[in-house]
């Protein structure tokens, strides 16, 4: 037990109180309680929190939010789950059987032993070095439910993760995880704001020759606290893409931890996000360790801000000693359509390996006045043209979704979201 | 159809006057010329009649078939019928450019209060015209521009001229940057839209496109004024003894 506790992680242990037993978990959720004591919760002075204020998520309760109407991945056939402020919605979802795929919940799995212990809250340990991230120490503490997903075979169809808000004062924590066999393949989709204060992890086991593929949609939104982690490793010749497309409100931050532990694996992890508003607050944060050989990684995160909206990108590579023949690329992108829009990035290599290819880029820059007039003097109106400008600016990130119908999905939603903004 | 008066412009940026007091008329169903050194004023002329940033009328007027136009947004005098084939097309990743035509004919019917051309009418329309200018499937599929050879960016422009039928057409150095052939192609593209109700101004340094595409008259701009107006046999003149001696009667 650490000899001080500062005030505002106590307030929120005691809010929380103690975990729930529930079987095989029991033991990695006393464990996050530990580190998390250790650690403490995070404050503006902390160098990973320099750009996105942590208080929303820290604070004993939620802010309100107002509940909002959305759609997410409607017309995609799917495998539906259905969580309403984070609890599970048993008449809006489908049953779970699928092939090649077995799915169960966090909550009535309360067996002793279960493979999933393995991974449970695992992951998410390694993931606190070199930096730590308490508030996913928190989630594995105190997750009320979330999907316990392994797939053993090809899947037919996506599995669709819909999260609905409909209580202003909802605060959810979930806690997923995915183990994909070896040589298996599926994709895993999310959709929706969670709820007015969501803290989710999702835990991705990758085994050898396996695929996985994660798109998610955050809504359109404006008051909610979102805060994912997502963690994923990686065995040999498997691939992950994931891609998170965010026209969200408030505040929202997305961690992506990343370990390539098989030789040549492969992991693209992309982001698309509008921000219209000076309450529009959206953090990438990437962290990817490449510790095998031959591993590529591509990061493209692009942000179009208006308004005052602000826009944050912290994206890491780090290359292991041995880990080479590495190609990792990073890029971040702010498209800033007035002067009070502010985009922050910081991207970091750490190389220790000497056969490697690694490289990073970040622009900031406002809509290209030669295009516009180019599209304009077609006939095109200004505000089309520049909605025509923004979606080409985003395109390199929607172009990391895998499938392309799902691609083009998404691109719809995107005209849509620029037409009636 | 289109006539400038007394046209003079500096940069917005800095005072620097660009033209002088350009007056030209070019009437329905006409081919025009401006020839000219560099730095005459060729290419500034085409951008303020079309409506770019960072100039500025300081006197004089243009008016395209009885509207003036100088005060209008660039996407209303294309829907008031003008058009510009750019000198260097813009790039625009991630934007198909079947998209991106589909988006700018039906922009321009709307603004002229048409229906909007159906997908499978479009297509038809967009195929046809493609296979004349030797534009293929993959070339409507691409993004705007990305990839595309001097050639191909010149005959897309060219595409975009046919799918939006303008009456007035200005053709900024088309001829820069491509070889006979494809020279040929694009001045085959422009003559098929010759239909004596369109006009055309064409921009060039060389005579070279004239003999392609069979100007009416031909005007020599330098600094920033028109100083001769001729036939055809004036370009000739041009590609024979350069610019030197026009020059050097006006001056």
């Amino acid at each position: 037990m650490a000899a001080f506790l500062d005030a505002k992680t106590n307030d929120r242990l005691t809010a929380l109180g103690t975990p729930a037993a529930v079987g095989w978990s029991e033991d990695a959720r006393l464990d996050a309680v530990t580190r998390l004591r250790t650690t403490g919760l995070p404050d503006r002075r902390d160098e990973y929190w320099k750009y996105t204020r942590p208080d929303a998520f820290t604070a004993p309760a939620a802010t309100a939010a107002a509940a909002a109407e959305f759609e997410g991945f409607a017309g995609v056939d799917a495998l539906t789950i259905t969580f309403v402020d984070g609890v599970f919605d048993a008449d809006a979802s489908d049953d779970f059987a699928l092939e090649g795929i077995e799915i169960e919940r966090l909550a009535t799995s309360d067996v002793d032993i279960h493979w999933a212990k393995d991974l449970y809250g695992v992951l998410e340990t390694n993931g606190q070095t070199p930096v730590s991230r308490p508030l996913a120490a928190l989630n594995t503490a105190y997750a009320t439910d979330g999907l316990i997903i392994r797939v053993t075979g090809e899947v037919s169809k996506p599995i669709s993760v819909v999260y609905l808000q409909k209580s202003d004062a909802s605060d959810a924590i979930l806690h997923h995880v995915v183990k994909v066999d070896a040589g298996a393949s599926a994709t895993i989709l999310e959709a929706g704001p969670v709820a007015a204060r969501a803290n989710t992890v999702m835990e991705i086991d990758i085994a050898d020759n396996a695929t996985f593929n994660h798109l998610r949609l955050q809504g359109r939104d404006h008051e909610q606290a979102t805060l994912t982690h997502t963690f994923t490793r990686l065995g040999n010749e498997s691939a992950f893409k994931s891609f998170t497309l965010t026209a969200n409100g408030t505040l929202t931050r997305n961690e992506a931890i990343i370990e390539m532990n098989g030789d040549d694996a492969s992991a693209h992890v992309a982001g698309a996000a509008l921000g219209d508003g000076g309450d529009f607050n959206h953090d990438d944060t990437v962290f990817v360790t490449h510790d095998a050989l031959n591993g590529e990684s591509r990061q493209v995160f692009k942000k179009v801000l208006r308004n005052g909206a602000t826009g944050i990108f912290q994206g890491k590579i780090l290359v292991k000693e041995g880990a080479q023949k590495t190609d990792g690329y990073q890029i971040s992108q702010s498209l800033l359509l007035d002067d009070d829009a502010q985009f922050y990035a910081k991207p970091e290599l750490e190389i220790y390996a000497d056969d490697v290819a690694c490289s990073h880029g970040s622009t900031t820059g406002a809509i290209d006045d030669h295009a516009l007039y180019y599209l304009r003097s077609r006939g095109v109106p200004k505000a089309q043209a520049e909605d025509m400008l923004v979606l080409s600016f985003l395109a390199e990130a929607v172009d990391e979704i895998a499938d392309e119908d799902l691609q083009d999905f998404i691109l719809g939603k995107l005209e849509t979201w620029l037409a009636d903004r | 159809m289109l006539e400038i008066k007394n046209l003079h412009v500096q940069l917005e940026e800095e005072e620097k006057q660009i033209l002088k007091g350009i007056d030209l008329k070019v009437e329905t169903g006409k081919v025009h010329a401006i020839m000219g050194p560099n730095g005459s004023g060729k290419s500034t002329t085409s951008y303020v009649l079309s409506g770019r940033d960072g100039y500025e009328v300081t006197e004089g007027e243009a008016i395209l078939d009885g509207q003036s136009i100088l005060d209008l947004e660039p996407e209303e005098r294309a829907a008031a019928g003008l058009f510009l084939a750019f000198q260097y097309p813009v790039e625009i990743p991630g934007v198909g450019n079947m998209t991106f035509l589909r988006t700018a004919v039906n922009a321009q019917r709307k603004a002229r209060g048409q229906d909007e051309l159906s997908a499978g009418d479009f297509l038809k329309e967009v195929r046809a015209k493609a296979k004349t200018l030797k534009i293929d499937a993959d070339m409507l599929k691409r993004p705007v521009n990305v990839g595309f050879s001097g050639g191909e960016k010149k005959r897309n422009e060219i595409l975009q001229m046919a799918m939006l039928e303008p009456k007035m057409c200005i053709l900024d150095e088309t001829d820069s940057g491509l070889d006979v052939d494809a020279m040929k192609l694009v001045a085959e593209g422009v003559n098929a839209l010759r239909d004596g109700e369109r006009s055309f101004l064409v921009i060039t340094h060389y005579q070279r496109l004239l003999d392609y595409i069979k100007p009416d008259v031909v005007h020599i701009l330098y600094d920033g004024r028109i100083v001769k107006t001729g036939g055809p046999e004036l370009a000739l003149e041009v590609e024979k003894n350069g610019y030197a001696d026009i020059i050097a009667e006006v001056a």
